[in-house]
């Protein structure tokens, strides 16, 4: 044991240095970090929101509202396709959404088969060797038509949601101009996102609530107002709460959607009140145009998440392409509904289910408390361990040291986060380092008893002890694993601090310590141990 | 001269004590699943839903005033408490009835509501979990406590013999238990940070006996001819000075943080303070004794020459 060839030496000791160099950048200033050349370490181990404050959120997305939206995508398919027939258009009637499918009549027999071919043609799979997201078959009914999504493409429906759901929020949340948010998905309808810093949680929260789904669509004026009293609209018309109170009959058929919205601003209308401009792309402009040509004269109303903002009258054709929304907006609700329409809409409805902010005030006392109750800690368990173990003492204090300033470096490089649970498991990491070094001084004491020489009971110390330390230790790195494998939020943080401390208290507190002893006996040659 | 916690070469009959300590033993593992029966564990919004709010005001609140306050809101029963001092309050919501969203409309109407009636007020913390998430967390957390026991079992009997995987789970559920029990006795409340110092209490409480359980491996290979009994009354005496020193390191360490650590941490620590104490007890009293209830034999020894020299390799 006294025995330490040259290469060990050298490769301790340079994993040493290289945990201490990765840990340094956490010393520095911001401007002092700014000087570190480009290939060194600079990444400061980031604080979790528990200590520097702000807020994070889980959002959830229900499946059924996108397996409902991919149907509603069909249905607009299947009228486009049917009309667009080769042979002039196929007439299709009980055109209906019931139980996950979709289904239609075509009245004329001959043209039945036809039917079915264009829709299988336009859902065809874009991918070679992808399965089909759509089935289409006939029913028992004659005539009926019926299509269904595939298991296969509501999960790709759910994946392409979800992936464009994170897109929305990213460019909402940058629209606030908080600083480096995190949003990631979860699971398969989850996203979390995480805001450093934000006092107030409220205004993200609204801002990720809406779907924002702005929708142009054509008044039905010949409605009846009596059917429509008792809630009954006609055929392909849909009655809707207006936001001035009452309701709207509107023709089921959106005009134009906001997909082919390309800018949005706040900006004040005739009477110098804030309302919302917005402007479409070039096939959005000619699609308005059209539209506002045709229906010169006749109300339209605006919709914002099935809620009808305005039904003002197309008094001439807007050509522009472009136009302004007004509806009793403050300049804040007006700012907020641009930055809702420049970010797009939300392909899926998202809940907060929930939700952790920690004021920044109290995250710093938090900070301020755990670093002076480690301070005590550490203290109180150096001066226990110098106090028993003298000269061994001494060592394994400079080895719990270095163990401290190794976990830090490591998880700065690798980019974990500190947080609050993480801050006891180094706590306790000290705890396992200082069991080893106790079972190893422990061991040296009995072998000293039995009236060894210095240089026997060391190496029977070392070796006896060795063993139980990794027996022990590779029990709490499974305990470590399954923490972090199945718990959540604080139970993960606590569960990586954990893993790796235990790994570097096992290197500090036997190879680090050992060569230090082993260095001292073999320079010193002590006749008697005092231990 | 260096301090010594235990005196050299201590002789004590800790098997003498076994039944002693299995009676004990029994009691506290009965009176605590009682008081968990009874009382139940006070959940955190981690697991039964709703949401905690950490307010703090500028002058100490009249408590009634607050909770009429907040009852007007018309949320649901509101449980007031206070957090560390008297002018910051910890608002607990249950779980408002309808769909998953509804939990976040809670939040906003009582902070509006505060913010009108109370200069100055801030929230400094904010946590609201709906049900389905909660259900989910209760799950994980079952889950982790659930498989780490199982693991340490399988582990404990891999590298030992069953009997020691036994007589170490069966401790281990001892330790998990009364820590509930206190739980349940204070009402201090249980959240996912609690589970996490449950599973570091298993890990520590398992040091303590694999250390045990190394020594007497060691020794029924070194005095085949002593019988059973003197030689894990030996090995826990030889290891005593290692068991109660590791353990008053880390309660050194636990309470400078119970006391001056973060208001957040206290029941993490508590329970760590307390696990430490418990498992360090069943370390020294139970999980070696019962060995011999369960039945080790001499002859382990001679099926464990071969497996344990492997394992010197190792170390």
């Amino acid at each position: 044991m006294l025995d330490f060839p040259k290469w060990k030496t050298w490769s301790m000791w340079a994993t040493v240095v290289l945990c201490l160099l990765l840990a340094l950048p956490n010393a520095l200033e911001p401007s002092q970090l700014a000087m570190i050349p480009d290939g060194l370490p600079k990444s400061q181990l980031p604080l979790g929101l528990d200590l520097r404050g702000g807020s994070h959120l889980m959002l959830e997305a229900t499946p059924q509202d996108v397996e409902k939206a991919k149907l509603e995508t069909l249905e607009d398919t299947v009228r486009g396709e049917l009309r667009a027939a080769d042979g002039g258009a196929i007439a299709a009637t009980d055109l209906s959404l019931n139980g996950g499918r979709l289904s239609f009549t075509v009245a004329d027999a001959t043209r039945l088969d036809q039917a079915i071919a264009i829709l299988n043609k336009a859902t065809a799979p874009l991918g070679v060797g992808t399965s089909r997201e759509v089935e289409i078959s006939r029913s028992s009914l004659p005539g009926q038509v019926i299509v269904t999504p595939t298991s296969a493409g509501i999960a790709a429906a759910i994946d392409g949601a979800m992936a464009q759901a994170v897109e929305v929020i990213r460019k909402r949340i940058d629209e606030l101009g908080t600083r480096e948010p995190t949003i990631v998905r979860q699971g398969k309808t989850r996203i979390v996102v995480q805001v450093p810093g934000l006092q107030d949680p409220e205004a993200l929260k609204q801002l990720l609530g809406k779907t924002a789904k702005l929708e142009f669509k054509l008044v039905d004026t010949a409605a009846d107002a009596e059917e429509v009293a008792q809630g009954r609209a006609p055929p392909g018309s849909q009655i809707l709460p207006s936001q001035e109170g009452g309701q709207v009959v509107v023709k089921r058929r959106a005009i134009i959607t906001g997909d082919q919205l390309v800018d949005s601003q706040v900006t004040t209308d005739q009477n110098g009140a804030p309302a919302v401009s917005f402007r479409f792309d070039s096939t959005g402009g000619r699609r308005f145009a059209q539209a506002t040509t045709e229906n010169v004269g006749k109300p339209f109303a605006i919709l914002l998440d099935g809620m009808v903002i305005s039904a003002p009258n197309i008094n001439e054709p807007i050509l522009g392409g472009s136009g302004i929304i007004q509806g009793n907006y403050t300049v804040q609700t007006a700012n907020d509904l641009a930055i809702l329409l420049r970010s797009g809409k939300l392909p899926v409805e998202l809940k907060v289910v929930e939700e952790r902010t920690v004021g920044p005030d109290l995250g710093a006392d938090s900070i301020k408390a755990g670093i002076i109750a480690s301070i005590v800690s550490v203290l109180a368990v150096a001066l226990l361990m110098i106090m028993t173990y003298g000269r061994f003492g001494v060592y394994s204090v400079i080895a719990l040291t270095i163990n401290v300033l190794m976990i830090l470096g490591i998880m700065s490089a690798a980019g974990f986060t500190l947080t609050l649970p993480g801050i006891a498991g180094m706590v306790l990491t000290i705890g396992a380092a200082v069991d080893a070094n106790v079972l190893i001084n422990e061991r040296i004491r009995e072998e000293q008893r039995k009236g060894r020489g210095v240089v026997t009971s060391v190496e029977t110390g070392f070796k006896e002890a060795s063993r139980t330390i990794w027996d022990a230790n590779s029990l709490n790195i499974i305990v470590a694993i399954i923490m972090f494998l199945f718990g959540s939020g604080p139970i993960k943080g606590f569960a990586v601090v954990l893993s790796i401390g235990i790994a570097t208290s096992v290197f500090t507190a036997v190879t680090i310590v050992r060569w230090m002893v082993a260095r001292w006996l073999t320079s010193a040659r002590p006749a008697t141990l005092s231990i | 001269m260096p301090l010594k916690l235990v005196p050299d070469n201590t002789n004590i009959g800790f098997v003498k004590l076994r039944f002693i300590a299995f009676a004990l033993t029994l009691a506290l593992t009965i009176g605590a699943a009682g008081l968990l029966a009874v009382r139940g564990l006070n959940l955190g919004v981690d697991f039964v839903g709703g949401l905690t709010m950490q307010v703090e005001f500028a002058e100490p609140p009249a408590l009634d005033t607050l909770r009429a306050r907040v009852d007007r809101v018309g949320v649901g029963d509101s449980n007031l408490q206070e957090f560390g001092n008297d002018r910051t309050i910890l608002i607990r919501l249950p779980l408002p009835e309808g769909e998953e969203g509804a939990v976040q409309r809670v939040v906003s109407k009582v902070r509006t509501a505060l913010e009108a009636d109370y200069k100055g007020v801030k929230f400094s913390r904010v946590e609201s979990v709906s049900g389905k998430v909660s259900n989910e967390l209760i799950k994980d957390g079952l889950w982790a406590v659930g498989l780490s026991m199982l693991f340490v079992a399988l582990f404990t009997w891999f590298r030992f013999e069953w009997y020691f995987g036994v007589s170490t789970v069966v401790a281990l559920v001892h330790d998990v238990v009364v820590t509930l029990g206190f739980f349940a006795l204070t009402r201090l409340e249980f959240d996912l940070n609690i589970v996490a110092a449950v599973l570091t209490i298993i890990g520590y409480s398992l040091n303590d006996k694999v250390v045990i359980d190394d020594r007497i491996r060691e020794n029924l290979r070194k005095y085949r001819q002593m019988d059973i009994k003197g030689i894990i009354d030996l090995s826990v005496n030889e290891t005593l000075p290692r068991t109660v020193m590791t353990s008053v390191t880390l309660l050194a360490a636990l309470v400078a943080l119970l006391f001056l650590g973060p208001e957040v941490i206290f029941g993490f620590t508590a329970a760590m303070v307390l696990g430490i104490v418990v498992g360090t007890y069943s370390s020294i009293f139970v999980s070696s004794s019962l060995l011999i209830s369960l039945g080790v034999k001499q002859r382990a020894a001679g099926t464990e020459d071969a497996r344990a020299k492997g394992a010197e390799r190792i170390g």
